[in-house]
């Protein structure tokens, strides 16, 4: 495990700050609690942690004010934590800067997946030569893909939009981040040619394209790269989901 | 020979397919036309429905009469009829259509023989026409039958053929807009041969006239008149036809009539010929009355006629217009100009072509301004043509009532105390001032009465002046013939400044009057733009109408049900409790047209009904009549009705703004609860999702990871899903305390309890909560035992308590206080924490309030509301209030016959704790 690493839980829930505090400091991870947006920029400024989760619903201020104030000077990894009906709230802290999100309620194991690829992923380089994602391996300098070793072809918009999902694999990806990197700024409404795009990279590199292992939709959000095999980004919470 | 006018449907004249819009689900009218009685109308018409019920139309007879005769009561059979209703007039009993069981049974067609007959005073409708008005307004198609001498627009011309005047008349619009007219003709031998055979009913009384009536001259004119009026309809529907297909042809240009007409009964006859000419040129028509600032006041009479020619004109179809001024012609020429008037219709001067040339003829006037307009004058023939002869009786009374004499006297015997005073002291004044000074009394009569006493002074003062100062004196002689002169300049500069004194009064009285009118309509409007409240401004709409009309007024708006009641009156108003009076005010309600006195409509009311109209919409109704039930017609003037027509518009705007801000506070409530239901979600989401999720959390880190941690991390999980587990218990049992209060299901299970023992368990119960603080407890040296439930009570001094903890700085004092008051005990918790805004203190004890700033300290929100709910089962009072130090919470408790030391005793009351201690 990634033991050592710093985490700040800003949550105003008692609870729910001790909870993740015993589970996350058996995980060999350390942990600063915050009660509030104000004490977490503090932790955040103070003990320049590895890693920050935070609650949506704060009482002195939105969790997304919270977010843009730390990437005002900090990369530092941000998991978010909402409940269902903070869809907005929460698209708008991914698109300013959040690397994930758990919804409340949430598996233990989902938490310290999220935890370990956002770790992982601060921790990389900013650019791979290659990226291998399960079966597939993009050579960024060669722009080539290869599925099982069967190279694919792909459009440039399509080799595009697989650069840009692999190399935050693990990690969930906004729509609006999404068409920002690959079509511009200028077409961050556009939802629909990317759908259009999606379903057709699927149809070359999924398996079964109707269920998608590869690239998995996180509903209202965005798409997220997973990794069926590769252990980093696995979904192995029983009963939450 | 029958000779149809079917319009046949569809023709796509714009304007009948406007009409149609405007008018869908009105009935179709079909009018069967006829030139004199006894030409077949009945007969025709009862065929007619015999074939439309083999057709499968339900068809019901309203009104027939069939005089007896054979063949059409042969045809009366078959065909279902509603009875007529029987009324009472004057100890007599008359047949009338049952309007009211038509509307009810609702039939699809419905015969009404004879449209112009009039009803008996006390049905609904004055005319019978109107009730068919009533019938196609529901919807119910009408087969009537009319006579062509009853058409209005004919009316005189009838007349003056047969030298017999009709008074019963039907407007033409009702010809105008009927949907077939079918005119049924018989050569007028035929029609003289049936009379012979006894075939045509006539009135035994009236046998004689009548037989004067049917002579073949007379027969062959009405016959005439009666073609030439369906052709002329006829015509005017092919040119509709023709224009709506854009078919070219002579179209008249863009004309417009103009009648001038004054109080002169004569004025009816050019108003109707004004009617034919505008109908002709199918021309807009207007009637105007120029009002001279200095007309009679006080002539009811004459105002009386203007505005029923006025209302003879609108109800042929014209705009009435009413100017002032004092140049009659010069007015009527520039209201001709601005209207782009083609064509002015004015009636020949009846009175003395001297009168003329002293004042100036309008006529003559008129025509030298009318300037490309045509002017046509019509001669008058006074006497013939008199509505109903009412005008001529009028005149006559006019004649015979003695105008009051004592101005007259009182002229004459001011000039008789000058010329006694004057003659003490002539010789100091010479005779020049003398004859100034006998100006006094002219001008003074002129100004208190009017001209006829300030001539008369002028007479005596002349007569006075010559009997008494011109020599030779003691005579009436003039021997200087120059006083001749003198005499006739002091009698024109009398008269003169008499009239012009008379004048100025009339002026200044016509002045006041409007500024009076004015004055309340500005008062009304200024008092209602001020109050919002429906009853303040119904009650300021009856006073003021009632104060400006010097009637009584009612005014009646439909009330939460949509039932129409009385909302406010002037003084009494039992008159309008009548079910009878009442039910006037539905009519007009519904209809949105006045009724009642003063109108056509239902005129046997005991007031004059008015509605209160916005565009559209009718809000309610004003009911005004002149005082005390008695009063002339004359009540229900032009000039009354014009205000209340202004009033009722104010008023209507007025009901209609206050309507409105209910709608918008309903509007405002209605998201209030909104608001409250999505709060309520919110802290249920919360307050249910936060354990579960720390739950979980716990839950999945001990199944996931159960070798890494130690046993103390694990006893801490465990702690955590507990707590959590507590906490959503604490609020589960929350909602379905307040469930059970909410539905009435809480039990009190009341003893005799010690307020002090509830306090302490509360604060054992509380001891978590209250970790780290002070509770001080401040009470009387004994507080009284109360009846209730000790549980409850309990649970809502904690509620209250746990309230303060959770709103004030951890570590902060709070206050206990128990004060005694008589018949009640007060039990108050105060904290140190923040107050809330004084217009919040109520709503704290709602469901899921959150004080301002507070929205993210958990809690169920129903903490509070269950307190309430507890003390108020107790017949007790629970509220709120900003102190000082920060917020009390207080309730009181009844206390009732307090059980003396002995009963307490033997009741075992001390039980109560015991009890308590093992719940």
């Amino acid at each position: 495990m990634s033991g050592g690493a710093r985490i700040v839980v800003i949550d105003d829930e008692a609870q729910i700050r001790k909870f993740l505090r015993v589970s996350l400091r058996a995980h060999g991870y350390e942990t600063i609690e915050a009660a509030d947006g104000r004490e977490g920029l503090r932790e955040v400024t103070v003990a320049r942690p590895d890693l920050v989760i935070l609650d949506l619903g704060l009482p002195d201020m939105s969790g997304t004010d919270v977010l843009r104030a730390i990437r005002e000077w900090s990369e530092v990894p941000v998991i978010i934590l909402s409940v269902r009906e903070q869809e907005e709230e929460k698209i708008r802290a991914l698109d300013a800067g959040a690397d994930d999100y758990v919804t409340k309620p949430f598996g233990m194991g989902e938490l310290l997946a999220r935890i370990r690829v956002a770790l992982r992923h601060a921790a990389k380089g900013p650019e791979e030569p290659v990226i291998t994602v399960g079966p597939l391996t993009i050579d960024v300098g060669q722009r080539r893909v290869t599925l099982e070793g069967r190279p694919v072809k792909l459009t440039p918009t399509e080799y595009e939009l697989l650069k840009t999902l692999a190399s935050h694999r693990g990690k969930v990806m906004t729509h609006r981040q999404l068409l920002r990197a690959v079509w511009g700024p200028a077409y961050e409404q556009d939802i629909h040619s990317l759908r259009v795009y999606i379903a057709q990279l699927r149809r070359k590199i999924e398996r079964d394209p109707a269920r998608p292992a590869l690239i998995v939709t996180e509903p209202g959000v965005g798409y997220r790269m997973m990794a069926p095999w590769d252990g980093g980004g696995g979904r192995a919470d029983p009963g939450t989901r | 020979m029958i000779m149809e006018d079917r319009r046949q449907p569809p023709e796509r004249d714009p304007d009948a397919i406007l009409a149609d819009l405007n008018e869908t689900g009105r009935g179709k009218l079909t009018i069967f036309l006829g030139a004199s009685a006894g030409v077949g109308k009945t007969y025709t018409m009862l065929e007619t429905a015999h074939e439309r019920l083999r057709q499968g139309v339900d068809v019901v007879i309203g009104w027939v009469e069939t005089h007896g005769r054979p063949e059409t009561e042969a045809l009366v059979q078959g065909l279902p009829a509603i009875p007529p209703k029987h009324l009472t007039y004057k100890g007599r009993t008359f047949r009338e259509m049952d309007l009211e069981a038509i509307l009810a049974r609702r039939p699809e067609l419905v015969l009404v023989d004879e449209l112009a007959h009039t009803n008996v005073p006390g049905s609904r409708h004055a005319k019978r026409y109107l009730d068919v008005e009533e019938l196609l307004a529901a919807g119910i198609d009408v087969y009537t039958t009319l006579n062509i001498q009853h058409v209005e627009s004919l009316n005189d011309v009838v007349a003056k053929i047969t030298g017999v005047s009709v008074r019963e008349t039907v407007p033409d619009r009702l010809l105008e807009t009927a949907h077939q007219v079918q005119l049924i003709d018989i050569p007028p031998e035929e029609l003289l041969q049936r009379l012979r055979e006894g075939k045509v009913y006539l009135p035994e009384v009236a046998e004689r006239a009548a037989r004067q009536f049917f002579r073949p001259g007379n027969l062959h004119a009405l016959r005439e008149l009666a073609l030439r009026y369906t052709a002329q309809k006829v015509d005017s529907q092919v040119e509709a036809y023709m224009r709506s297909h854009a078919i070219d042809g002579p179209w008249p240009a863009g004309e417009r009539v103009m009648v001038c007409i004054s109080p002169s009964p004569f004025s009816a006859q050019l108003i109707r010929v004004a009617r034919r000419m505008a109908a002709g040129m199918k021309a807009p028509w207007l009637a105007v009355y120029v009002e001279r600032p200095d007309a009679s006041w006080e002539d009811e009479e004459a105002r009386e006629r203007v505005s029923r020619h006025l209302r003879l004109a609108e109800e042929l179809g014209a705009e009435t217009v009413v100017l002032t001024g004092d140049r009659v012609a010069e007015e009527l020429i520039r209201l001709a100009k601005r209207r782009n008037v083609t064509q002015i219709v004015i009636g020949k001067p009846l009175h003395s072509p001297l009168r003329d040339w002293i004042r100036g003829s309008v006529v003559d006037r008129v025509i030298r301004g009318s300037d490309g307009i045509r002017v046509h004058v019509i001669p008058g023939r006074p006497g013939q043509l008199q509505e109903g002869g009412e005008p001529r009786k009028g005149r006559a009374k006019r004649r015979a009532l003695p105008r009051s004499q004592a101005p007259y006297w009182a002229a004459v015997g001011i000039v008789a105390a000058l010329t006694a005073l004057l003659e003490a002291v002539a010789p100091l004044l010479g005779q020049v001032n003398v004859a100034f000074l006998y100006l006094f009394p002219v001008l003074f009569s002129a100004v208190r009465w009017s001209v006829g006493p300030s001539v008369a002074a002028a007479v005596a003062g002349l007569l006075a002046f010559d009997f008494f100062f011109v020599p030779p004196a003691y005579s009436f002689t003039i021997t200087d013939l120059r006083y001749g002169l003198t005499f006739a300049v002091f009698l024109a500069v009398a008269v003169l400044t008499g009239r012009l004194a008379d004048r100025l009064r009339k002026q200044v009285e016509a002045a006041r009057r409007r500024e009076t009118q004015t004055a309340a309509l500005y008062a009304l409007s200024r008092q209602m733009a001020a109050v919002i409240d429906l009853d303040e401004i119904a009650h300021s709409i009856a006073t003021q109408v009632a104060e400006s009309v010097e009637g009584e007024v009612a005014l009646f708006l439909p009330d939460d049900t949509g039932k129409l009641a009385v909302k406010a009156a002037s003084g009494d108003f039992s008159w309008v409790a009548d079910s009878g009076e009442s039910a006037v005010a539905e009519w007009v309600y519904h209809y949105g047209e006045p009724a009642g006195r003063g109108t056509q409509t239902l005129q046997e009311a005991r007031a004059l009904y008015w509605p209160l109209r916005l565009e559209r919409q009718t809000l309610g109704v004003l009911a005004v009549r002149p005082k005390g039930d008695s009063g002339e017609s004359s009540f229900f003037s032009r000039d009354r009705r014009e205000l209340l027509n202004a009033f009722a518009g104010l008023s209507a705007a007025a009901v209609a703004r206050v309507r409105l801000e209910e709608q918008a506070k309903v509007a405002r409530l209605a998201a209030e609860s909104e608001r409250l239901r999505t709060a309520l979600l919110d802290s249920i989401t919360h307050e249910l999702r936060t354990p579960l999720a720390s739950m979980i959390g716990s839950v999945t880190s001990l199944l996931e990871g159960d070798q890494i941690f130690t046993p103390k991390d694990r006893r801490e999980l465990l702690i955590t899903i507990y707590q959590s587990a507590r906490r959503m218990n604490r609020l589960v049992t929350d909602l379905l305390d307040m469930a059970r209060i909410e539905s009435g299901m809480m039990r009190l299970n009341k003893k005799w309890c010690d307020l002090e023992d509830v306090i302490g368990v509360a604060l054992a119960r509380l001891e978590e909560v209250l970790e780290g603080r002070e509770v001080r407890l401040d009470r009387p040296s004994e507080i009284p035992l109360v009846w209730a439930d000790d549980v409850l009570l309990e649970q809502a001094l904690a509620n209250l308590l746990s309230n303060a903890a959770k709103f004030s700085p951890a570590g902060s004092p709070i206050c206990i206080t128990v004060i005694l008051h008589t018949g009640a005990v007060e039990v108050s918790v105060v904290n140190r924490g923040p107050g809330i805004p004084p217009a919040d203190l109520e709503r704290v004890f709602e469901k899921f309030y959150r004080a301002p700033g507070a929205e993210q300290v958990s809690g169920t929100g129903l903490g509070l509301a269950i307190a309430k709910g507890i003390i108020e089962a107790h017949g007790g009072r629970i509220w709120a209030e900003n102190v000082p130090e920060g917020m009390r919470f207080a309730f009181t408790l009844p206390v009732d016959e307090p059980p003396s030391k002995e009963t307490r005793e033997k009741e075992g009351v001390t039980g109560c704790r015991v009890e308590r201690g093992s719940s």
